[in-house]
């Protein structure tokens, strides 16, 4: 007897399936996104990076760090990689005989390590409760602490290993490069880039500060040349130097789709840590994957819908069968 | 569907003070006591995640591995209620058992791992929520998940309770609880894999791809039917019951279809986007896809004729087997193929504490004692004409 009934619910159910499905947006890739036009950045440049760690000691003042130690005496903060409480380091490379600066065999080279502010973070894909986003006309990707749940997925899924937990500490948080977005207010900018004394890091708006690179990738090596140093139209601190030996890459300029810091280097990048990376970021892939399957809950509801209507059929409220064992 | 066919369900009867029951009331013991030091002084001071490591087993056995081992309930539901198999009917309040305890360890394990655990909230949160993460989606789906685990499992609380009227109410929404639990956990066992995607290229190519929904699904279904096989197998021969080798032959092949169908999809994955030769490069990684490879393709060679099917101690053998390869591909995915993608790297090695290892087995502890409990308390497995289990 109940069978009519059944059979015009499960019509309903995949009436309405089918309805939400053709109400549904065709499959769309989720294209990488760009930086935003107003986005801003570092230029760090190592043939001009003496390796004095200035930038090291003022990111750790401006973002009240504690000093960390990597020998006996624990005399100087001696971090060998970033952490949750180290967020801007200086590497070295070497090779050989370390005669030449910048130079791959028997040489050394100098290399920044910090937040690249991708323009389509993996990290901010990543965070199921939103600590982590990216201002839409800064580009800044920021932390809040007051959202984190501690996962680390942000950790996991960078490709630069930039975001890290403090596993020393029961309410541990992670920690990264902001940009110094909370140092703005009061007319200062990026710590790192401030204090740089040779201009090796350079403090401003992405879209100059590539057109500053691919400026100085196209001088002649020990062509004497003019480098600003802080803040990209700033006010002038420049100073003249023979141009270094550049690779003929801009790190960060396609890399993932684009970051908001770029890099310069003489060495290899993959030899001084920066990954190679396809223009295509893992983050469009992933969110592609997602709302192919689960965008507005369509195919959920569809495939729920045909559930129900083939379980009604085949479901049986147990106690008829323990009651009156018939069924 | 028939199931007036089986005998009902009833409570096995029995002690609950044995050797085993013992054992897992010391893991439980130790796996609280670390917990307190894990909340006290912070992860860093009972586990070996660093900044290249940072999910451990806590994660990946406890959770990722974990849940994949708790689909017993949902593969059977599903054969039984979608696909109308009312002859496996007995075999879904024991696989629905281990399921719910697998499931909700699971969720309350993630909370153990949580660096902010008290933000947790968020995950709920209109304002908070992320829809573009893989976790968020995971997360939700999980708890939704446990809930309508607990409402499909309600029936025999109120059976053994006496309440019959609550019994009967929950009973007329079963079907639409029922379609919910099978359309969850194939959105969450899918999108654990999905997990992985966005680390790029951090994970080794022989488990880096954009087909990671279907192969977890698949593999989560067929690790569903492997887990039943084991858990009857054993259940039998602790309780001293008959063995349920006349729905278990069945089973095992509807098992072996999906386990086929996911080797197909997976070999021509690993060959069309050109990462076989990574295979036969000799690395930790290249060792470790064989061995999922032989744990997943051992069992279609024992089990794959017919009469060998009806051999219980290769049932659950190749039960055991199916179970390793998913949870090989899990392992090998999450932790033994990824690697933080910094230059001179290298300096990272995970390898578990003791602590870790005593948490995880806590967990597992926690499982068998629960099922222990209930089937001997509760009408879980189907009654026997002789109770020999004491």
């Amino acid at each position: 007897m109940g069978t009519r009934r059944e059979f015009l619910k499960g019509v309903l159910a995949s009436g309405a399936a089918a309805t939400a499905c053709a109400a549904a947006v065709p499959a769309l890739a989720r294209e990488t996104r760009p930086r935003p036009p107003e986005a801003l950045g570092l230029l760090y440049d190592a043939t001009l990076c003496v390796g004095c760690k200035a930038c090291v000691a003022a990111c750790k003042a401006a973002n009240d760090n504690p000093p960390e130690f990597s020998t006996v005496d624990h005399l100087w903060d001696t971090p060998l990689d970033t952490s949750g409480h180290t967020f801007n380091l200086i590497k070295m490379y070497r090779n050989g005989t370390m005669e030449v600066k910048d130079q791959e065999t028997n040489g050394y080279a100098f290399m920044k390590t910090s937040c690249m502010h991708c323009g389509d973070p993996s990290c901010v894909s990543a965070c199921p409760v939103s600590a982590m986003t990216k201002d839409p006309v800064t580009g800044v990707v920021g932390y809040n602490a007051d959202k984190c749940i501690g996962c680390r997925y942000c950790v996991v899924a960078c490709p630069f290993g930039i975001p890290k937990y403090q596993y020393d500490s029961p309410t541990g948080r992670i920690g990264k490069c902001e940009l110094c977005r909370h140092r703005y207010k009061d007319g200062h900018y990026s710590a790192c880039a401030e204090v740089c004394p040779t201009g090796a890091t350079l403090y401003g708006k992405t879209s100059d500060l590539l057109i500053e690179a691919k400026r100085r990738i196209a001088l002649k090596p020990g062509q004497p040349a003019r480098f600003p140093r802080g803040k990209l139209g700033g006010p002038d601190q420049s100073y003249e130097t023979p141009a270094g030996k550049y690779l003929q890459h801009v790190y960060g300029e396609k890399e993932y789709g684009g970051t908001q810091v770029l890099k310069l280097s003489g060495v290899n990048f993959a030899k001084v840590g920066m990954p190679d990376l396809p223009p295509d970021a893992a983050a469009a892939l992933s969110e592609t994957i997602q709302h192919n399957l689960y965008g507005n809950l369509i195919m959920p509801f569809a495939v729920l819908g045909v559930m129900t209507y083939v379980a009604k059929r085949n479901v049986k409220p147990d106690e008829e069968s323990s009651d009156k064992e018939d069924i | 569907m028939a199931n007036n066919q089986h005998a009902a369900p009833a409570p096995v009867g029995g002690s609950l003070v044995s050797a085993l029951t013992l054992t897992c009331g010391v893991l439980i013991a130790l796996m609280v006591a670390i917990l307190a030091v894990r909340f006290l002084f912070g992860l860093g001071a009972v586990t070996a995640l660093n900044d290249g490591y940072p999910w451990g087993i806590w994660i990946v056995v406890d959770v990722v591995i974990g849940s994949a081992f708790a689909c017993g309930g949902f593969s059977v539901a599903m054969l039984v209620y979608i696909f109308n198999k009312g002859e496996y009917h007995p075999l879904v309040r024991p696989a629905l058992l281990a399921s719910l305890f697998g499931y909700t360890l699971a969720g309350a394990g993630v909370i153990f791992d949580l660096g902010r655990w008290w933000n947790v909230w968020n995950m709920y949160w209109p304002t908070s929520i992320n829809p573009n993460s893989v976790m968020f989606e995971v997360a939700v789906c999980i708890s939704l998940y446990v809930v309508v685990m607990w409402i499909e499992f309600s029936p025999v609380v109120f059976e053994q309770l006496g309440k019959r009227e609550a019994k009967k109410k929950v009973g007329k929404a079963m079907f639409f609880i029922i379609a919910l639990g099978t359309v969850l956990p194939m959105m969450h066992q899918s999108s654990l894999g999905t997990m992985l995607v966005v680390m790029g290229a951090q994970i080794h190519p022989l488990w880096q791809t954009p087909l990671q929904p279907l192969l977890y699904l698949l593999t989560a279904i067929a690790m569903g039917y492997a887990v039943v096989l084991f858990e009857s197998c054993l259940t039998s021969s602790a309780y001293r019951r008959k063995l349920e080798t006349h729905m278990l032959t069945p089973l095992a092949k509807v098992m072996l279809g999906f386990l086929a169908v996911y080797l197909v999809v997976r070999i021509g994955d690993v060959v069309v986007r050109g990462a076989l030769p990574k295979a036969f490069v000799p690395s930790v990684e290249a060792l470790m896809f064989w061995l999922e490879m032989a744990s997943f393709i051992a069992p279609l060679i024992l089990i794959g004729a017919e009469s060998n099917r009806r051999n219980p101690a290769k049932l659950f053998l190749a039960g055991i087997l199916l179970m390793l390869g998913g949870a090989l591909l899990r392992l090998n995915g999450f932790l033994i193929g990824y690697e933080t993608n910094v230059g001179d790297a290298g300096g990272f090695t995970y390898f578990p504490t003791l602590a870790e290892v005593l948490v995880t087995a806590g967990m597992f502890a926690i499982e068998v004692l629960g099922y222990i409990i209930i089937t001997r308390r509760f009408p879980v497995l189907p009654r026997e004409d002789v109770q020999a289990a004491h």
